[in-house]
């Protein structure tokens, strides 16, 4: 961490992530480290038969493999006497199938083990994928504005790497080396035991050496994955952002900014590197000195005659194949820590709770559509504690009412519209949409009735089309243009090159920022709800194009509850109520004409409005 | 790269010692009952052991930092390379293919270059040794083992043929799923609101299920290839051993050569083995280089002529010459044709309906892209003969999309003045009537932006106009800044605003009749050609097609 970072400023969460990436108390961690291993086991548990079907092929893989060298000492030992004494090739033709078969049966082994293996591997990952993704579209929007989008990518695509990693050879070292230094350990005890318990003094160093290693690399591998997803994040970020970084010749710095972001994440993954530079060789350090300690004790065990020469000679030559898979094992070791620090991270956000949870059971609405009254009822609203938007605030819309919200910025209005679009729940207090709180409702009941048109509403990369469907994907191509025509916007998609079918490009970076609120527009439209919230979803519309929608507003209200947030009082002026609101609470409430008569706020706003067209 | 040869080889030549000092200590001190040569050759032992674990650790050690720094340079330059890039390439580019260019394909890179090399070099070493030995052991057989890498050639170039093409499709997918992840946390919003998450969740469904499948089919490849990269040396054993046991019946050769080829070539087995692995390996990163240089091979469209040059700031007047535009890889043309005079100091307003071109005709401005035909003069200078850092410093922008990133208020209203002082922050400030950004947790150091305290639309959009007014812009270009402010504000900005413009050449897009007070003149676009140009009253009086664009109480626009 040496780059300068006040240019990231200062921010009310100091990333709560990158604390748990620092953290180094002993229960903190055993926490987080049990939490991500459960979730592998939860995650391989589906997959146990064939995982144990894998481990039965890798054995006979191995069994095979064993046999050429003990096949090549009968080849050599038997085969050839009868061969050269009697001229009699059928033992040796025989040993040589054998061979044939056992090479064949390792061919067949090796490719099945792989295969399984590798969809074992990728299932899990499938899963885990599923399950990260689903659960990030379940919490709320609260939870992602503190998390950010580049988290989240780096979640589901670099942490999912690391992970991947670790299925690619992890097995197989695991298995072969792990059955490799049991059973070698089992030969060595039959030997001889004295010089076996010789070599047993090397693992407390052995076991110091890896509860260091894990120490030290959970830490590194932790600050890794924190180091890729701040890259993920200020690369999206910027590079997203790249006309205002053209436009202010902002290159330099950014660069600048860049390469301490990417230092950071060198230097992590170099330390990663490094602790694995000395663990690895440090264990075979640990394996020669012991068969330098075994070889001298043992020659002179053998010089006073208490162990036969043939002993120390097969112990030895066993002792090299006790340690040389343990640095198959120290791989797999280090694949596994780098793997567990990003299950942590994957941990931590599926144990998320979401703060606007699902009701355990479905409320039962009445079949068809909802009349669409909307009721706040004593809400009280803080985006964080002590900062109090709205005090209590009771508010009573009457199905099919078109009611505008209108005030000064910080006055409440967004707030009372994510309220009712439950993007948040209050504080205290309830919102109820036909007498129920949205509460009860499941995400599908509420959505079907409510939806909510910002200013800054999301297109997707895709067709026009596409876009439009959203808000309806069983939509036929008839309903998606009729939609567009109600709303005015087919005009200017038939003048695009491929009319409905033209790709918009990233983030609609072909539209202008108006022909992107028509379309998002078009596809409220469509989704047809009881409760339209429309967010300053007109302000960057010309005016052409806003008396269109103003127009078609009329008929598109007629028939549905509206709550209207805009700065421009033209759209308000279909509204049938207005709300002022001032500080989070209301202050004027009634009829545009009658609050214009009454000289109130309203009146003053609308006068200024006035004065402003020409 | 030789510090890797030297250390590997010094390691396997110190691993190969420890069985031959063992093999001395059976056979000398301890036949003998020598104590003090057994301790001898027990330190001898312990030295070479120490010496193996030494190099290996120096060669890790080198060479983590050598492919590590490699990494992250490259990643580096391809950030710079892509900021060289142009607006047209990054709208046309998905974000997580390029993401995954920097992240997924650079990791593969380095896990090459940190193993799958040292591998390769290792093992090549040893095959070619060994091969050369058995020749020299007994050449008919030694050449019948040379004669099985014609099988292993045969093998691994197909393999490397199919499976190129499969981790090209698997990274190619891995920026699909990345830029869908990137996508989904962009417009989490509008899936809530439109509670569509089931339908993306679906989507995301499909493409890692394809993921999936190219991953499965990647291992199949690899399972195949590598079995039969196993199957091929233990088969060239059997047919040596039979043979070799035919000969030493014959009297050929005797049965020590034989068992010593035999021993030989159970050497070639991993070198052979690991083959499938290193070429696929390789073959990875090669498809990921490929990836990473079809971005950095991109020459940026909009770049420096050989001349440009940096000129002084002058009275700033631009002209528009039979200016022609479309967007690249487009056919229509936005602007058909645009000739158009901003005169020095002059602040012209651009009107026009949705999808006319404005937009399009500002952005060419600060060479955000270039025209297609005609040309743009800045004091009479082409605009693409003015070096791009002078003609950016010269024109100030601000966007109807206010761009704030995760940094400190101040770092976002400094992006074009690195070195502005707080009185001058404050001005902006106060011109864009952004002062409510003191009262901010931190004041100027309160991080905005994503990832930092949520602004609303208003309070974003002055923001950018703060930057873009901070620098004192020769010329300003603003397309529609004020769109999100409430009446009133737009009334203090509007006042604040007339003060910078004066003696400022502005070229500024218009929606709402309320801002075109600001302007000298009015240029009215129709279909990407300029259809007037006049004060604001002229073109009220004279054209209808002006009034029916501005005007809130008039007839319905006639046509688009």
């Amino acid at each position: 961490m040496t780059a300068d970072k006040t240019w990231r400023g200062r921010a009310v969460e100091e990333d709560a992530e990158r604390a748990a990436a620092e953290v180094t108390d002993a229960r903190a961690l055993l926490r987080l480290r049990t939490r991500s291993r459960l979730l592998l086991g939860r995650m391989l548990h589906p997959h146990r038969r064939m995982l144990g079907v894998a481990v039965a092929l890798l054995l006979l893989q191995n069994a095979a493999g064993m046999a050429g060298p003990f096949l090549v000492m009968l080849i050599i030992d038997r085969g050839i006497t009868p061969l050269a004494e009697r001229g009699d090739p059928a033992l040796l033709l025989t040993l040589g199938a054998v061979f044939l078969v056992a090479a064949i049966t390792e061919y067949a082994t090796k490719r099945g083990f792989l295969l399984l293996s590798a969809r074992i591997g990728q299932s899990v990952l499938f899963a885990l994928r599923q399950r990260v993704y689903d659960t990030f579209q379940r919490l709320s929007v609260g939870f992602h504005e503190r998390y950010t989008s580049g988290r989240m990518v780096a979640r589901l695509t670099s942490d999912m790497d690391s992970i991947a990693e670790l299925f690619d050879g992890g097995i197989n070292d695991l298995v072969l080396a792990g059955f490799s230094v049991i059973s070698v350990a089992g030969i060595l005890l039959w030997l001889d035991v004295p010089l076996a318990l010789v070599t047993l003094l090397s693992f407390p160093f052995l076991l110091l050496l890896s509860r260091w290693f894990a120490h030290a690399s959970s830490l590194a591998y932790r600050r890794g994955r924190e180091a890729v997803a701040l890259l993920i994040v200020w690369f999206g970020e910027s590079l997203g952002g790249i006309r205002a970084v053209h436009a202010f010749r902002r290159e330099p710095r950014n660069q600048e900014i860049f390469a301490g972001i990417n230092d950071d994440n060198r230097r992590a993954t170099l330390h990663a590197y490094r602790l694995i530079a000395i663990y690895s060789p440090a264990i075979k350090l640990i394996g020669n000195v012991t068969i330098a300690v075994v070889l001298t004790y043992g020659g002179w065990q053998v010089m006073r005659g208490h162990i036969e020469l043939g002993v120390l000679a097969a112990f030895l030559l066993y002792l090299r194949r006790f340690f040389e898979p343990m640095q198959e094992l120290s791989q797999f070791y280090n694949a596994l820590q780098s793997a567990t620090a990003a299950l942590e991270k994957l941990a931590a956000v599926l144990d998320e709770k979401p703060a606007v949870p699902e009701p355990e059971r479905a409320y039962p609405m009445p079949a068809g559509r909802p009349a669409g009254r909307v009721a706040l009822r004593d809400v009280e609203f803080a985006y964080r504690p002590g900062k109090v938007v709205l005090p209590a605030l009771d508010v009573d819309i009457a199905g099919g009412q078109t009611v505008a919200l209108v005030g000064a910025t910080g006055a409440g209005k967004s707030t009372i519209a994510k309220l009712v679009g439950r993007f948040y729940d209050p504080t205290s207090g309830t919102v109820r949409l036909d007498g129920v709180d949205l509460r009860d409702l499941t995400d599908a009941q509420l959505r079907r009735a409510v939806v909510m048109v910002t200013q800054e509403n999301h297109i997707f990369s895709g067709t026009v089309a596409d876009n439009i469907r959203f808000g309806r994907p069983d939509a036929t191509d008839e309903e998606v243009r009729a939609a567009a025509a109600t709303i005015g916007a087919d005009d200017f998609i038939s003048g695009l090159p491929d009319g409905y079918d033209t790709d918009v490009h990233r983030r609609g970076g072909r539209l202008s920022a108006g022909q992107r609120q028509l379309v998002a527009f078009a596809r409220a439209f469509l989704a047809d709800p009881a409760v339209l919230i429309l967010d300053e979803a007109t302000s960057s519309l010309d005016v052409p194009s806003e008396r269109l929608v103003q127009r078609a507003l009329r008929t598109i209200l007629a028939d549905r509850t509206a709550l209207v947030i805009a700065h421009r009082l033209s759209t308000v002026e279909i509204a049938d109520r207005v709300l002022v609101l001032d500080e989070g609470r209301v202050v004027e409430d009634g009829p545009p004409a009658a609050l214009i008569h009454s000289g109130g706020r309203y009146a003053t706003l609308h006068q200024q409005w006035r004065d402003s067209l020409i | 790269m030789l510090w890797l040869l030297l250390t590997g080889l010094g390691g396997t030549g110190a691993s190969l010692a420890v069985p031959l000092v063992v093999q001395r200590v059976v056979d000398g001190p301890v036949v003998r009952g020598d104590t003090r040569g057994l301790l001898m050759l027990g330190a001898l032992a312990l030295f070479f052991g120490v010496v193996e674990a030494l190099l290996i650790f120096i060669r890790r050690w080198t060479h983590a930092a050598a492919a590590v720094g490699l990494e992250a340079a490259i990643r580096d330059d391809l950030y710079a390379h892509l900021q060289k890039l142009p607006v047209s390439f990054h709208d046309r580019w998905q974000s997580g293919q390029l993401l995954s260019r920097a992240t997924s394909d650079l990791g593969v890179i380095r896990r090459f270059l940190s193993f799958g090399l040292i591998y390769l070099v290792v093992n090549t070493i040893t095959y070619v040794t060994v091969i050369a030995m058995l020749i020299r052991l007994y050449w008919p057989l030694g050449l019948v083992a040379a004669a099985s890498a014609v099988p292993l050639f045969i093998f691994a170039r197909q393999f490397a043929q199919s499976y190129l093409q499969c981790s090209r499709a698997l990274q190619e997918q891995q920026g699909d799923v990345a830029t869908l992840a990137e996508e989904t946390a962009l417009g989490l919003r509008t899936i809530r609101s439109y509670g569509r998450g089931r339908f993306m969740a679906g989507r995301f469904a499909a493409e890692i299920g394809e993921l999936r499948d190219i991953a499965v089919d990647k291992a199949a490849l690899l399972s195949r290839a590598s079995a039969k990269f196993d199957l091929v040396p233990n088969l060239t054993l059997a047919v040596v051993l039979v043979a070799g046991s035919i000969a030493v019946a014959d009297g050929q050769l005797t049965i020590g050569r034989l068992v010593a080829f035999a021993s030989l070539q159970l050497l070639l087995v991993w070198p052979i083995e690991s083959l499938g692995w290193i070429i696929a390996n390789g073959q990875e990163s090669m498809t990921a280089a490929d990836r990473v240089y079809e971005v950095m091979d991109t020459a940026p469209a909009v770049q420096d002529r050989p001349y440009a040059r940096v000129v002084e700031p002058g009275p700033g007047r631009i002209v528009f010459h039979d200016v022609h535009f479309r967007y690249p890889g487009t056919t229509q043309e936005v602007l058909r044709g645009v000739d158009l005079e901003v005169r020095p100091g002059e602040t012209l307003a651009i009107v026009g309906l949705t999808g006319s071109g404005k937009t399009s005709l500002v952005s060419l401005v600060p060479r955000l892209y270039d025209a297609t035909s005609g040309h743009i003069t800045l004091d009479g200078t082409d605009l693409r003969d003015i070096r791009l850092d002078c003609l950016r410093g010269l024109v100030g922008v601000a966007f109807e999309d206010p761009v704030l990133f995760s940094m400190s208020v101040r770092e976002n209203i400094t992006l074009g003045a690195p070195g502005a002082t707080d009185a001058q922050i404050a001005e902006a400030l106060a011109v864009a009537q952004a002062g409510y950004v003191y009262d901010l947790p931190w004041g100027l150091d309160t991080r905005v932006g994503e990832q930092g305290l949520s602004l609303s639309g208003g309070q974003r959009q002055r923001l950018a106009l703060a930057r873009a007014v901070l620098a004192r812009p020769r010329v300003l270009v603003l397309d529609d800044p004020l769109s999100a402010l409430d009446v009133h504000t737009e009334a203090l900005v509007d006042e604040a605003l007339a003060r910078v413009l004066k003696g400022t050449t502005a070229l500024i897009v218009v929606h709402r009749p309320s801002t075109i007070a600001l302007a000298d003149r009015v240029a009215l676009i129709e279909g990407g050609r300029i259809a007037a140009v006049g004060t604001h009253s002229d073109l009220m009086a004279t054209m209808p097609a002006y009034r029916a664009v501005l005007a809130a109480e008039t007839a319905p626009a006639q046509g688009s």
